[in-house]
């Protein structure tokens, strides 16, 4: 077999030495003269177009001056959206389910079940489902439904075209401004997007900066982050525009790593060439309703919420019962977060911080609530409905600061991809040492970031 | 015709949705099968093949959609999960997506399908966008100059399926009869061709597409010689009647930029 394979290589070697040069792009240009000759003969012109108004828009939407300004203004009005909708249903949700915890509780004290069975359904699996149900939800059916209408307009290419520029000076591929677009619904299938990226140096350096734009898992703890804490320093009829304005700043950080990043692969480990490609630019379409509830809510939100459930659930017990046993006279949670308090600290962090993420590592979009179920300890039914609990809770109760939420902001962006993400970097590369460089090189860069802010407000006396 | 979703325990026969990229693959894909595959519009969305099944008359369809391409020697893996099934997975019948407000370039594509396979039917979408453009399309002629059965499409809206289903149908049995379109090249290249098809298929038993494999070894493509010395050209070739779950390979990043 070997042998004959061999053997038909060779052949073929001495067929083509034989033949005339450029024999093959012969054939090439015949395909070209002979398609360009069938559409000549097919195809007639029948006056006038109707009307160009595609052409207008796209000398907006790309032109040199106004294309990234319009692009970013768009994503902001999408933020705002989102953050101004999903405020009062994110509310609703948690009073409603808060309300359901209480009832279960007191429905099993009644049928007299053992307090760590109540206590570990009802306050560890249920709250964990609860927090994420309402933190995640509303947003997601407000930013899913605007991306994918974005999406079915042919908004992204437009994206691309106005991003070549700046990928093609880090050494990247334009298209991977595409991929890009695509982490923000789901770092996982950006990292499955990178496969229309030819070049396999090109391909790499996408699949390793995927990470670098906030997918929906992260968005909640962004827009917790923002309302929160910027929000509320401006006056309310603004709240919302400002927390827009931090999250869209957020994914600026976000796009300047993943150019840094990939300038820095390209000229390192991955050394080389831009190459070049072609990119279409097709008509902006009307996006059909149905299909957009269908992905948006469907393909999209749902899938997501139910992975975070499967993923929410096992954290909350396990929190639970961190919280609940016991060695000395502290519990192991407290515990944990005491051990990794010294290197929280240090990157403008504490140690509660630290555990949320490493316990979250299956998923991040559990990162909130297993904070704030650490915080509030086990069996302190604190009221968290309103934000402004929220806000007592962190900055009275556990000392957070400008800092602590800015550098939270980071780390959430820059650390180290979910378990899945990992898990497709690996399929898509079929390598260990890329699964594992892009598993860590985010978070040495998070802990180096997030570090270098720490240490530089501490010396301006500002934390 | 049924819709039969994802029930694919029986099929008759294997139709395949191939074109240049955001030509409405997934669009005609969903229309025919009731599935929800994610359509949208950019180019590169599909970059998987995703496969449904449907009834027509009787009976039972496979279809499979596969990513965009712009010719069948491209390179990027999306492209390659395309070029591969088309040439390796013994479709009954290769359904070409064309965009009627750019035919001369989606001609490229479906004159290198044709160079390897005469069941072709070529589906001319997106008619509604061309008629806007002040764009008139001669189908007829289209047909009698390709060879093989071409018909105008508005995979959104259905407008010309039931017709683009006959022709499926037709094709796939057999009972339509084609005579494609060949561009040959030069004697000397047929020649060429001849000597290396019967070597390979005696080399690699029961490989579709010698023709091609030999077109691309003449072409000094080092990926082809590569599969054909390690023998993984058959694997490609059994791959194919899989569902796509794992078919990356190995990034390499030597040798290719």
């Amino acid at each position: 077999m070997e042998g004959a394979a061999a053997q038909i290589v060779h052949e073929a070697r001495e067929l083509r030495g034989s033949l005339t040069a450029g024999f093959r792009d012969e054939a090439v240009r015949s395909i070209y003269a002979e398609a360009e000759r069938l559409a000549r003969r097919a195809v007639r012109r029948e006056g006038q177009a109707v009307w160009d108004l595609d052409q207008r828009i796209d000398r907006l939407v790309t032109s040199p001056l106004f294309g990234i300004p319009v692009m970013f203004i768009v994503l902001a009005v999408v933020f705002w959206l989102t953050i101004a909708g999903a405020n009062v249903p994110s509310a609703m949700l948690a009073t409603g389910l808060f309300w359901v915890e209480a009832r279960g509780v007191d429905l099993f004290e009644a049928v007299r079940f053992p307090w760590w069975i109540t206590g570990f359904v009802w306050n560890g699996v249920f709250r964990g489902l609860a927090w994420v149900v309402s933190v995640m939800l509303p947003p997601m059916a407000i930013f899913f439904p605007l991306f994918t209408i974005l999406e079915d307009l042919g908004f992204l290419p437009r994206v691309a075209f106005n991003l070549d520029f700046l990928f093609k000076r880090a050494g990247a591929h334009g298209k991977q401004a595409l991929t890009m677009a695509m982490g923000f619904g789901c770092n996982a299938a950006g990292v499955i997007a990178t496969r229309v990226i030819d070049s396999p140096r090109e391909r790499l350096i996408a699949i390793l900066t995927n990470n670098f734009v906030p997918c929906n898992g992260r968005f909640p703890t962004l827009i917790m982050l923002a309302t929160v804490f910027v929000a509320s320093a401006f006056p309310p009829a603004f709240a919302s525009i400002a927390a827009a304005g931090a999250v869209v700043s957020v994914v600026l950080v976000g796009v300047f790593f993943t150019l840094l990043v990939s300038w820095g692969l390209s000229r390192t480990v991955l050394r080389g060439e831009a190459s070049a490609f072609t990119l279409e630019l097709p008509p902006y379409r009307r996006p059909s309703v149905a299909r957009i509830l269908y992905t948006s809510l469907i393909d999209r939100t749902i899938f997501v919420l139910w992975r975070a459930i499967l993923t929410a659930a096992p954290a909350g017990a396990v929190i639970w019962i961190l919280g609940n046993i016991s060695v000395g006279d502290a519990s192991l949670a407290t515990l944990s977060a005491n051990a990794l308090q010294p290197l929280g600290h240090t990157i403008g962090l504490d140690g509660v911080i630290l555990l949320a993420y490493i316990i979250a590592i299956p998923a991040n979009e559990i990162v909130v609530p297993t904070m704030l179920m650490v915080y509030m300890g086990v069996g302190m039914m604190t009221e968290l409905s309103s934000l402004e609990g929220l806000r007592t809770l962190l900055v009275d109760q556990h000392g957070w600061t400008m800092l602590t939420a800015v550098n939270l902001m980071l780390f959430s962006l820059l650390h180290n991809p979910c378990a899945t993400t990992i898990i497709t970097i690996y399929k898509e590369t079929l390598s260990m040492r890329w699964a594992t460089i892009g598993a860590l090189m985010p978070l040495v860069i998070a802990f180096v970031v997030t570090f270098l802010t720490a240490s530089a407000a501490r010396l301006l006396g500002l934390a | 015709m049924e819709q039969m979703g994802l029930n694919l325990a029986k099929f008759d026969k294997v139709v395949a949705l191939a074109g240049n990229p955001n030509t409405g693959k997934s669009t005609l894909f969903n229309a025919l099968t009731g599935l929800k595959q994610h359509t949208g519009n950019w180019p590169g969305k599909t970059v998987t093949r995703a496969e449904g099944g449907f009834e027509y008359r009787g009976v039972g369809y496979k279809l499979v959609d596969l990513p965009g391409c712009y010719s069948l020697l491209s390179a990027s893996q999306d492209e390659e999960v395309a070029r591969d099934f088309i040439l390796f997975g013994r479709p009954d019948c290769t359904v070409v997506v064309l965009d009627a407000s750019a035919l001369e370039r989606n001609l490229n594509l479906v004159i290198q399908v044709l160079e390897i396979t005469d069941r072709v039917v070529v589906a001319i979408n997106l008619m509604d966008e061309a008629k806007r453009k002040g764009l008139a399309i001669d189908t007829r002629s289209l047909s009698h100059d390709l060879g093989v059965p071409a018909l105008p499409l508005v995979a959104r809206t259905g407008e010309g399926i039931p017709h683009l289903l006959d022709a499926i149908a037709g094709v796939s049995n057999g009972e339509t009869r084609t005579s494609p379109l060949r561009i040959t090249g030069t004697e000397e290249f047929q020649r060429a061709i001849g000597a290396l098809v019967p070597l390979i298929e005696a080399a690699v038993p029961g490989v579709p597409n010698a023709r091609w494999v030999a077109i691309r070894l003449l072409d000094g493509d080092a990926r082809v010689e590569q599969a054909l010395l390690d023998g993984t050209l058959g694997d490609i070739v059994e791959r194919q009647a899989e569902p796509d779950q794992r078919f990356s390979h190995k990034i390499a990043l030597q040798g290719s930029q």
